[in-house]
Formats: C-alpha cells, structure tokens, sequence
C-alpha cells in the first residue's frame, strides 16, 4: 500500500517514557480482526488509552492535550513481540510518521519501514535529553532530516545522526515499496528458484 | 569455493540470497510460507489492488488457528469478525491455487505445529509466516522468522522479502537437565538471563548436549521462544533426532529424493572455527523450574526464588514496578505458594504431545484443585488423537479436565478463551504481556509440569515435589 514520502518533519512530540512496550500494547491482538487496513489508529494503545467502559483513561500521554505531534518517543525495545503489522499501521493511521527509541525490536522496525513509519535510533543519552526537553515544554519541537538522516531538538539545537541503508532511505524518501521492487524482479527470482534443492 | 569455516546459518542463509542490493538489505529466497487467517486478509487485497498472481502457490500453506474456537467446532463460528477472517483465508486460498486446512479438516491446527508434523518443514529451509513464532520451525535446521503483513504480500507476490543478514549468536547449553526441568524452562532460563532484548539484531544457534540429547518437541519450544530474548530467529544443527522425526512424513522427501535430501542435510552444522559476533554459555545445572512474575518474558526466575528487587533487574526501575504493579505483586516475595485461578496448557510453544505427556504425568491420580479453571488445548488434531490412542485422555478425564479442540486459544484470547480482567493465569504458552491473554489477564508463564503441579494444588507449586 503506498504511503506519503518521507523528507524533512518538524514536529511536537508524544512522550511514552516505557521500556519493552510490545506490539500487544500498541494494537491488541482482539483488533486485529479486520480484513482490511483501515480505523487501526482508534485501537492504538487501546488498554493504556480506554477503560473497559470506553471512556478516555486521563493519565495516558495521547488522552493529555498537553502533548501531540507526528511523531512519538518511546523507551528502549520499542515494538517488541508479535509480528503484527497492525501496530505500525495504527502508529500511521494516528497520524504518527516517525517513532524515535534507543532501541527498537527487529520485526517492528522492518514493518515500519515498509509502511511509512521511520524509525529513528537515538542514543540513551539523547533520548533522555529528548525526554526533559518535552517535559519542560510540551510544544518543543523535534526536526527528523531524513536526507541529512539527523534529528535535532530545535529548542536548544543539539543533534544526532541516525543510520538507515541507502535502498530503504530511497524507499522513504520517494514513497516506493519493496513489493514493486521485486515484481520487476521476477524473471530473476523464477530461474534462482529453478536451482533451489527444496 | 572459499574455505572459510561458515555457520550453520550462514551456510542456510547464502543459499538463498538472490541477490544482495548495495547499502541495502539481501533479495532473500522464501523455500516454505504458512498462512493464517489473521495476518494475510490484507497482503491479499494487496496482491488484489495490484492485480499481480501467487508466484509460487505451492510453497505457500493456509491453516486457521488464530481466532477459531476450541469447542464446537462443528458449529458456525459467532463472532463475525472472525468468521469474517476464516471465510475470507479459505477464499483466496481457493482462488490462488493454495493448500488450505481450514476449521474442521483433520490436519488444522496451529501453524506451527501442524508444519513439522506434516513434514513441510525440512533442514536448510527458509520459513517464513506473519507470525513471530514462526522461530519454531528453526529446529529442524532451517532459517524461520516472523514478518509483517507488507512481506507476507511480498512472498505470495515473488517468494521473496527484502532481509539485511543478522549477526551471529551462539547460545551452547551442556550437561544434563535435572528432574523436572524441561526444554521450556532452558528456554525461560535464557531469556531471563539476556532479558526481552538481549539477542535483538541476532539469528541464535543453540548447541551443546542440552539440545543434543532433547526431543524434536523440546527443540521446537526452544526455537519458538528465540523471538521473547528479540531473536530474529533460532535454529538448531539437524542431526540423527530430526531425520528420525522427519522420515515418513507425508510430505517429507521419500525414497533416492531422501537420500540426497539427507546427504544434504547432514552437511547443515556449524564448521570448526567459524566466528560468532557473540557466544554465551550455560551449564545445565544453573536451571530449576522457571516461572515469570513480569510482564515481559525476561521477568522470570527459579521457581523456588523470590521476585528479585528492582535494583536487580536490567529493565528500568519505573516499568519494571509498573509491571509488577500490574501483576499485582512486590519485589522480593515468594512465587511459590501463589494463588493461582487458570491454567491454561497449549499454544504453538507447548501443545505438543510431549507437553501433554508430562502434564498427565503429574495430574496422573490427583484430582483438579476446586479453584482452577484448566483450559488445555492440543496444537493440532494429530496431537489430539495421539493424546486419545496413548491414553492421555483417560487420565486427564479422571483427574476433572476437559480437552478442548486444536487452534491458539488463550495464548493471544482472540476467541473466548480470555482469562479474566485480575485473574493469574499459569500458562505454558510464549507471552506474560499485559492483556495478552484477555484485557486485564496476568500471566505467569512456565512449563506443562509447572502448569499441571498448579491445576492441581490450586497454587504456584514446585512440580519436582508432585514428581
């Protein structure tokens, strides 16, 4: 499914200052139900977000007007467990375009990127820095340069390169998947399979 | 050809690489693709609005296990989401020409048992589902690995993902298990010792005579859980244990195709000198029993020790106690002794019949403790009638528990089987997250021996006691 191009995003941030948030938090696993991609962002987070009745749970960050932007921060092992695509696609359908982390789990970092979600690894450091900067003021913004591949904290200016390969930053940028990648790909891919042992 | 000693994994992995794109990930040759009716709807409609065929409809296997019901299977599903799901697998596995085991055929079951059972899976594979467990598959030698729905589109489309080469990991286990510890609790031990995300970015091998001497079953519940210590995947050298396994299998290779196949396949081990970019070491020894007490599988210890304090965890200090908040528990309390409410033995992690053997084992003669809920639920309809002909069901029955039919059931509570909002559930399958098994479930994960030593004494029991 295309997605919109990637280039250079400023934004506000959404702080989730919690280590090993699982693909089960972000969309659990009863939503998953759908044999479409769409509504997924209105399940986001559902069990921190909601009570059982439905109603809005006040201490979760996206439920705070303080906070908001296209762009979240979460704790290390970002998007760990199930496989389930569904979580980026309700962290895109949100209106998030970029989660930043210390560290992410490999299967939600490889789905981010096919869908149009970046990733983008920070330091500890800088993580925590990102953390007291939103704290001291929730309208502080964050820029993600994706050519330039950095993320800067524009109220004081300090920065950090982040490391993405060439071919998915390509992807990113110009909003191409891998999916048309390797139809063009085919003719290749038939004689390789003609020489598999299985 | 270079001389330069290769691993196992790099030997499975260089033979599928169509192609290695510069400053980019790997065009990866996809040998196996399961399917299931939660995760591919929509890499259907993809292929649908792209108006692009299955390349290869025979490398790809639909089974329903996700969402289904684990009574009354004979009935039409209610809930019409998930009828909805099951309908739609079975259609466009018609309409591609797929093989389908939909509710009700003899072989359904969980994905990842009725795979191997059936022989799909062979050493030196790449195996692929949207489902991260799919690291089960790794213990027959194969490269298997969870992906998201964007890939499952990509595979049915060209048979291939786009895959960078994860680094290395040996993780060897030696001497010999003690009374009572199982293949789970080797696995659980790991995670608890290089937590969630100790092996993220890696592919692991496990080695040593822990794993040599263990059960084709046992080697599938230490592969599955490669993904909770953030493992790509795991994988295990195919020996005399896996051909054994592998021979006669309805779709294995037979007759002059098993004999090239095996001289294939006996040639999948790790050389002498080939480098690991890490390698730990266990003795068998160090594993009791495990249980986990958090809510990540890393948050988990010896049964007969108490929950660690916070300054002795690897996880932060605020979601570590916000996770034991949730469990309702407190840093430093026994786990032994635990009121305990379900027990729920299955999932594609432990139901098998090797986890049903050992559950009757402890059960055999005792009675179900008046506070339990048992919800025990077979892989697979084969693991079903095995459990029937040897007699499982009989001491299972006389002991107060029902069996259920095959499918996931309470391990992710797609269906009904939802443990309830602050109820503890001893469960055997792969996952304590929060809400995992129903909003508000708290989980306390461990093997079928742990889950029976509950089921009957109605708390958190040491089952080398009941042994």
């Amino acid at each position: 499914m295309a997605y919109d191009k990637f280039n250079i995003l400023k934004s506000t941030a959404i702080p989730l200052p919690i280590e090993n948030v699982d693909t089960d938090q972000i969309i659990p696993a009863r939503f998953l139900k759908a044999t479409e991609r769409k509504g997924f962002g209105d399940n986001l987070f559902r069990d921190w977000r909601y009570n059982t009745d439905g109603t809005p749970k006040t201490d979760f960050v996206l439920n705070n007007p303080r906070y908001s932007g296209k762009i979240l921060v979460g704790g290390k092992n970002f998007g760990s467990g199930s496989s389930r695509e569904h979580a980026a696609w309700a962290i895109y359908d949100y209106g998030v375009r970029c989660v930043v982390s210390s560290f992410f789990a490999d299967i939600f970092k490889n789905n981010s990127l096919n869908i149009g979600v970046l990733p983008v690894t920070v330091s500890p450091e800088f993580l925590a820095e990102i953390y007291k900067a939103i704290d001291a003021d929730p309208n502080t913004e964050l820029e993600v340069n994706l050519p330039d591949q950095t993320i800067t904290l524009l109220a004081t200016g300090e920065k950090e390169t982040f490391a993405i390969d060439g071919y998915k930053k390509h992807n990113m940028l110009n909003g191409f998947d891998d999916i048309d990648y390797l139809q063009a790909m085919k003719n290749e891919i038939r004689s390789f399979a003609t020489q598999m042992v299985h | 050809m270079s001389n330069t000693p290769k691993t196992l994994f790099d030997k499975v992995w260089d033979a599928h690489v169509v192609k290695s794109i510069q400053d980019g990930p790997d065009v990866f040759f996809i040998d196996r693709h399961f399917i299931h009716e939660v995760t591919s709807p929509v890499a259907f409609l993809g292929l649908k609005n792209r108006n692009v065929p299955v390349m290869f409809p025979d490398k790809t296997f639909a089974t329903a296990d996700h969402n289904t019901p684990t009574i009354n299977q004979h009935l039409p599903v209610e809930d019409p989401l998930s009828a909805n799901q099951l309908k739609a697998l079975e259609e466009n596995a018609a309409k591609h020409g797929i093989s389908h085991w939909g509710l009700g055929n003899p072989k359904n079951g969980i994905v990842h048992v009725v795979g191997p059972e059936n022989g799909i899976t062979l050493p030196g594979m790449t195996v692929v589902c949207g489902d991260s467990h799919t690291s089960t598959h790794g213990a027959f030698g194969a490269i298997a690995f969870g992906i998201g729905t964007s890939e499952v589109e990509m595979v049915l489309s060209s048979q291939c993902i786009m895959q960078s080469k994860a680094k290395k990991m040996r993780i060897n286990v030696n001497g010999k298990l003690g009374k009572g510890v199982t293949a789970k609790d080797v696995a659980l031990f790991i995670i608890s010792q290089i937590t969630a995300s100790g092996a993220t970015g890696y592919f692991v091998e496990y080695a040593g005579e822990v794993f040599e001497t263990m059960s084709m079953e046992g080697r599938m519940t230490v592969c599955n859980l490669s993904i909770e210590s953030g493992a790509r995947g795991g994988m295990i050298a195919p020996d005399e244990t896996t051909f054994a396994y592998l021979k006669g299998k309805e779709k294995a290779p037979k007759g002059d195709a098993w004999d090239t196949a095996l001289e294939y396949w006996k040639t999948l081990k790790t050389d002498d000198g080939a480098q690991f970019d890490k390698e730990l070491n266990y003795n068998a020894d160090e594993i009791e029993p495990q249980i986990t007490y958090g809510t990540n599988p890393g948050l988990g210890t010896g049964i007969t020790k108490n929950i660690p304090f916070a300054a002795a965890v690897k996880d932060g200090e605020a979601s570590y106690k916000k996770s034991l908040a949730y469990m309702g528990f407190a840093e430093g309390e026994k786990i032994i002794g635990k009121k305990v409410d379900y027990v729920f033995l299955g999932s594609c992690t432990n139901g098998r019949i090797e986890d049903f053997r050992a559950f009757a084992t402890i059960v055999k003669g005792r009675k179900k403790a008046d506070n339990i809920t048992a919800w025990l639920v077979p892989g697979s309809h084969v693991v079903e009638q095995q459990i029937k002909e040897e007699g499982i069901l009989d001491i299972i029955t006389a002991a107060g528990f029902q069996l259920r039919q095959p499918g996931c059931s309470a391990c992710l509570a797609m269906n009904d089987d939802k443990i309830p909002a602050g109820k503890y559930a001893v469960s055997t399958s792969n996952r304590n997250f929060e809400g995992r098994q129903g909003p508000g479930s708290r989980t306390l994960l461990a093997s079928p021996f742990v889950a029976a030593a509950a089921a009957v004494t109605g708390v958190v029991t040491d089952p080398r006691d009941l042994l």
